[in-house]
């Protein structure tokens, strides 16, 4: 085309049976219902036949929970970040908290994984958020700095103290037995976590979150008070993480140092910007991404890192609005050039 | 007055860094009073709002609302308690729909324990709640303007945000900083009755503002704030006499008088 961008913009128009099914009373036509639930139905039932299309692969089963344990690390990032407000780059803590708890109560009560999970789950929610607790006054890279210094500290303490096994870890802990509870158990819950916060944002109690997150002045003067609800968003993301931590110990029946690593802090930051903040589900896509591509570099050592940084860096530059925005937008409005 | 004043501040001081932004400031408010603030740019009065209120750490002093002590309590303890304030520099949610921004107030506790906005568990009842109390502050119900989104709202709207967010708490007291500021002509002189109104239903008013001609018309007393310190205190005639408020205005003395 001859013209040049000066003498044309992009005009974005919704499509008609998006704003038609924005409102729910309006779905009676299954050409709409099938507009709406498509995409739904996609990503529920593309993450439930995972591990039965990859039958024949069992190293890349393994990898799928592996992915799912990062999504739930990635969904509690994104909504922390960007409904809540708070950049915590502490998802090694709650891995590790989660991981070691679930090895303790294994290892010094006997319990079984059905038992251990939950506990170690909700339980080590509660710990983390009782510990981040005197940070949430702390905003933008204040919280991120001191967010991160937790997976550290907490290494270091294991350490040097010599408990919980320390450099050893603590080996010897329960499997889950059949490797498809913990197939189903880490997809179910990627899910659930994804649909729950899904629908939270849509309930009223969503727009206070992001009212803390936007505006907590305003939030303040509605006599609310935001502590209350950045703890419940730290409660969230590592209830997550624990979820997370609790699952690695009884996948690799072993919990130790590494699972306070750094890479349960930095790539859920990078799936979510790969696959799009604020989504929730662009979170999990930008995990099926990068945690494989991971894996398959894993022969190439730290190579690996250079590799992320550039994926990293061509979506902040060319897609810095991830996958999952750039697709909604092409999947719901129209666009066509406009002359000016 | 043998009631117990609803508001008593005494000794109220403040200072950012070397700035003296509040000195010993003393008032009183009673229930169903309207009681304006005035003083010259930077003299303190959004500084005493925010310290009321609990926005900023007072320094020295004492604030008790209905028989309590709540200096230097947090904001949201103190806007549950029923005293609230509107910014100066609005803060709307400026991505969502004007009725959208009062879901967070009709969420707080102080809203659904008062009950009286009905908001019960039912999904939506909230919008309905939040479209009314719009109206009630000057939004055309059938209009469009409760549905725009806060950023494609003029400023005369968005002050009426600011109040409805107030409203949606059913406050006792409401410190309005400004509201009149930024305002059209026509858009004031609709926001006159409206005061009237609110005092009318048992709301008590503390008014920030520089609009002389408007607040006289509203408050019986005012006092004057210059450099942090109350310099004078009464009806507008007996303010508008003093030394000291004439000096705090002086090169602006003829446009105050003009004013009234
Ligand atoms: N957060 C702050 N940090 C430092 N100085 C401040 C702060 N807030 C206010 N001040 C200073 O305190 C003084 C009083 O400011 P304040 O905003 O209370 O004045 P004001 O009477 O509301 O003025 P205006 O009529 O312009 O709204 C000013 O000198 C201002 O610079
Ligand atoms: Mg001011």
């Amino acid at each position: 085309m001859a013209e040049t961008t000066q003498d044309r913009r992009k005009e974005r128009l919704d499509r008609g049976i998006k704003v038609r099914t924005d409102s729910v009373y309006a779905i009676s036509h299954w050409q709409e219902m099938t507009y709406m639930l498509a995409p739904r139905l996609v990503f529920i039932l593309g993450l439930l036949a995972l591990p039965l299309i990859l039958s024949f692969f069992p190293y890349w089963q393994r990898v799928i929970s592996i992915v799912c344990i990062y999504a739930l690390l990635a969904v509690g990032f994104d909504f922390l970040a960007n409904h809540v407000g708070l950049v915590s780059l502490g998802g090694g803590f709650y891995v590790g908290v989660g991981a070691y708890m679930a090895a303790l109560l294994n290892l010094k009560f006997g319990l079984p994984p059905v038992v251990t999970v939950p506990i170690a789950t909700f339980a080590g929610g509660v710990f983390c958020t009782l510990l981040f607790l005197p940070c949430l006054p702390l905003r933008g890279v204040y919280f991120a700095i001191v967010s991160l210094m937790f997976p550290l500290l907490a290494g270091r303490v294991i350490e040097a103290l010599d408990i919980f096994g320390g450099t050893d870890g603590l080996l010897g802990v329960e499997s889950f037995g059949n490797p498809w509870v913990e197939r189903y158990l880490l997809i179910g819950s990627v899910l659930v976590a994804v649909f729950v916060l899904r629908r939270l944002l849509i309930e009223d109690v969503g727009l206070v979150f992001r009212g803390v997150k936007d505006n907590d002045q305003a939030v303040k003067a509605s006599a609310i008070n935001i502590t209350v609800y950045k703890a419940l968003g730290v409660y969230f993301a590592s209830t997550l993480g624990c979820l997370g931590g609790a699952c690695l110990t009884h996948i690799y029946m072993w919990a130790g140092l590494s699972q306070f690593a750094l890479d349960y802090s930095i790539i859920p930051i990078a799936a979510t910007v790969v696959g799009g903040g604020g989504t929730l589900i662009g979170s999990v896509l930008g995990c099926l991404i990068l945690v494989p591509i991971s894996e398959m570099l894993r022969d190439f050592g730290t190579l690996r890192i250079a590799v992320y940084a550039l994926i990293l860096t061509a979506f902040i530059v060319y897609k810095s609005e991830g996958l999952m925005n750039y697709g909604a937008r092409k999947y719901e409005q129209f666009e066509r050039w406009v002359r000016i | 007055m043998s009631q117990e004043p609803l508001l008593t501040v005494e000794g109220l001081s403040k200072s950012f860094g070397g700035v003296l932004a509040l000195s010993a400031v003393d008032l009183t408010v009673h229930a169903g009073d309207i009681l304006g603030i005035i003083g010259p740019n930077g003299s303190g009065k959004t500084t005493l709002v925010n310290a009321i209120t609990g926005f900023v750490h007072s320094d020295r002093g004492k604030v008790v609302f209905k028989g309590r002590d709540i200096t230097n309590w947090e904001p949201h303890r103190i806007a549950d308690l029923g005293l609230t304030r509107t910014f100066q520099v609005m803060r709307p949610y400026y991505s969502l729909p004007a009725y959208k921004n009062l879901i967070v107030p009709l969420f707080s506790r102080r809203a659904r324990r008062s009950g009286g906005w009905r908001g019960g568990g039912k999904t939506g009842s909230r919008d309905t709640v939040a479209v009314d109390i719009l109206e009630e502050i000057g939004f055309e119900r059938d209009s469009y303007v409760p549905y725009k989104t806060a950023s494609s709202l003029p400023t005369g709207y968005l002050k009426r945000l600011e109040l409805a967010r107030c409203l949606a708490l059913r406050p006792d007291l409401i410190m309005c900083d400004e509201v009149f500021s930024g305002l059209s002509m026509s858009e004031m002189a609709s926001m006159v009755p409206l005061m009237e109104k609110l005092q009318m239903e048992g709301i008590t008013l503390i008014m920030v503002e520089h609009r002389l001609r408007e607040l006289f018309r509203l408050a019986k007393r005012v006092m004057v704030l210059n450099f942090g310190c109350k310099i004078a205190e009464g009806t507008a005639d007996e303010v508008l006499g003093t030394k000291e408020v004439k000096e705090a205005y002086f090169g602006s003395e003829e446009e105050v008088l003009s004013h009234v």
